[in-house]
């Protein structure tokens, strides 16, 4: 039998990759440039007999998901930069009190309402430092139809996995471009459970790190009562000031994604191996990068492409290895050097980097990294 | 290199990103080629100017927007004069008559007729002139077949409007195929 193929959309994509993965639950508010996720929902989730709730606003949206979340759903919600930003108080929630859920943040221009219609990658930042405190960082940075179809699966799987927020972060050219989707046959792409807990209600705690750094959540409603809040707290759950606890705490929730970097990191490596010149991209940027890299392979520069589908954790040491290398980078990106700043934390002075930085709601072209490809030869 | 550039441009709410997706869907699904369609608009609901480019290829596609355009609708005279700047050496520029009185001069082929009056009158209804438009970039451009195109057209539009919107694909092709020999 052939597979099912559309004619889709990205965020289109992104709401079927979520029903995929078993997603029951859509909170949200509806913005430019990612409102069709919410209109795919709306008309999806009732059929398999799921929520869609559309609410008063973004935080209220954040909190709606992370209530469900508790209640045992698969959830997700999605945005973009000015909804992003009212969210971050509940997300630094999602991520003390551990639960799984995925944001789906349609990258536009910035800062504040900006530019509703115009693409960019100016919120990546704001997916690590956006909630304050330490915590956790998950972020994925889709390149086409298909992968942000993929990613938004890979991305529930990970918040189960690792008990913690994910995002998604399109930019507003993959999120509205379309191009041909194969679907998934169901069982082809593994969707990963949530561990729930195998002691009875009354031994349960939500904390309890004996079954590890990733402990079982119990759904509300099964039984299992226990207490969830933004404090420091104690395996319980229960709120504490205690310091070798609250040291404990912070470090385990960070170590969480610390320590399964090699997990959750994923990247392609195009025309690497002989590479002089790397050109370091993610999203749709990816795209104008690899037919730069291409044209100028045809002028007989070795360019090559790193691009980046996991921003967050971010790949250190894969760019470490080449700046062994590299005789220069190239960072094009839709900010002005969010990437680039981490390419030379990791570089730390071995080779020159070059940005490309657009903020003017148009795609970097690729003669511009062509250009610069040539700077740096 | 295989890669063909097509651009829609016009007025927002002409219905010309529509027009766009159906073309790519047309090379993706039916006609088994590769096909990536992206937009750009601005914030207003209505006005304003609206694009809508279609790259269309036998090998995967990567930069998804427009670098050398090989056909260009433009159904404004604005969008005319913005986009014909960078319309390749022997392309095609398709203009509503009607609206673009100017023609931008460069080494293009320029088909002209009046594609709103066309669907106004001859189709019945104004709202269908983005795929008599469609119809006529189809035949203008050849990169994919009447056949294919006509079935991305009715396979995208409400089944209370299929005759509607067929005669108003035919009427476009076969205006294009006249205005252009």
């Amino acid at each position: 039998m052939s597979k099912k193929v559309a004619f889709l959309q990205g965020n289109e994509a992104a709401s079927h990759g979520a029903l995929y993965a078993g997603c029951n639950f859509f909170a949200g508010y509806p913005i430019t440039p990612s409102t069709e996720v919410a209109e795919v929902m709306s008309a999806e989730l009732p059929k398999i007999g799921g929520k869609f709730i559309q609410m008063e606003d973004e935080i209220g949206a954040m909190a709606a998901i992370l209530g469900a979340a508790l209640a045992g759903s698969k959830v997700l919600t999605s945005t973009s930069g000015p909804g992003l930003s009212l969210k971050q108080e509940l997300i630094g929630y999602g991520c003390i009190a551990e639960i799984p859920c995925v944001i789906y943040n349609v990258m536009r221009g910035g800062p504040s309402t900006g530019m509703p219609t115009g693409p960019s990658q100016s919120d990546v930042m704001a997916a690590k430092w956006g909630t304050h405190g330490d915590h956790p960082a998950i972020c994925l940075t889709p390149a086409s139809v298909q992968e942000t179809y993929e990613e938004v699966i890979r991305a529930f799987n990970l918040s189960e996995k690792y008990r913690t927020p994910v995002m998604v972060m399109p930019d507003e050219i993959v999120a509205h471009m379309r191009e041909r989707i194969v679907f998934p046959e169901k069982g082809e792409i593994e969707v990963v459970p949530r561990k729930t807990p195998t002691v009875p209600p009354e031994q349960y705690k939500p904390y309890d790190t004996s079954f590890g750094d990733v402990p079982p959540l119990a759904a509300y409603g099964t039984g299992y009562k226990f207490h969830v809040t933004g404090l420091n707290k104690m395996p319980d759950g229960f709120p504490t000031t205690k310091a070798e606890v609250v040291q404990a705490e912070e470090e385990r929730q960070v170590r969480k994604v610390d320590a399964n970097v090699d997990d959750i990191v994923t990247f392609e490596e195009y025309l690497l191996d002989d590479a002089e010149i790397v050109v370091v991209a993610y999203g749709s940027t990816s795209r104008s990068a690899r037919y730069a890299v291409n044209a100028a392979r045809e002028q007989g520069i070795k360019a090559g492409m790193f691009r980046i589908k996991t921003f967050w954790p971010f790949p250190d040491k894969q760019i470490k290895a080449l700046a062994q290398k590299a005789k220069g980078f190239i960072v094009p990106e839709m900010n002005l050097g969010m990437c680039a700043n981490e390419i030379e934390r990791n570089v730390q002075g071995k080779a020159p980097v070059l940005g490309i930085f657009r903020v003017d709601g148009e795609p970097i072209n690729p003669d511009q990294i062509v250009e610069k490809i040539k700077e740096v030869k | 290199m295989s890669r063909y550039e097509l651009r829609f441009s016009g007025d927002g709410g002409q219905g010309l990103i529509t027009a766009g997706i159906i073309m790519a869907k047309a090379a993706s699904i039916y006609e088994g080629k590769q096909a990536v369609q992206s937009q750009s608009y601005g914030p207003e609901a209505r006005g304003g100017a609206s694009k809508s480019e279609v790259i269309i290829s036998d090998d995967p596609i990567d930069y998804p927007k427009v670098t050398q355009c090989d056909a260009l609708l433009a159904m404004t005279q604005e969008a005319a004069n913005k986009y014909s700047h960078d319309l390749k050496e022997g392309g095609v520029l398709l203009i509503d008559s009607d609206l673009v009185k100017n023609v931008p001069p460069g080494n293009f082929k320029t088909i002209a007729f009046p594609i709103i009056n066309t669907a106004k009158n001859d189709v019945g209804r104004e709202i269908v002139a983005n795929i008599v438009a469609l119809g006529a970039m189809v035949a203008l451009t050849g990169q994919v077949t009447r056949e294919n195109a006509e079935k991305a057209v009715l396979s995208s539009v409400p089944e209370a409007f299929l005759e509607l919107n067929k005669k108003a694909f035919s009427m476009g092709f076969d205006k294009a195929v006249a205005a252009s020999a």
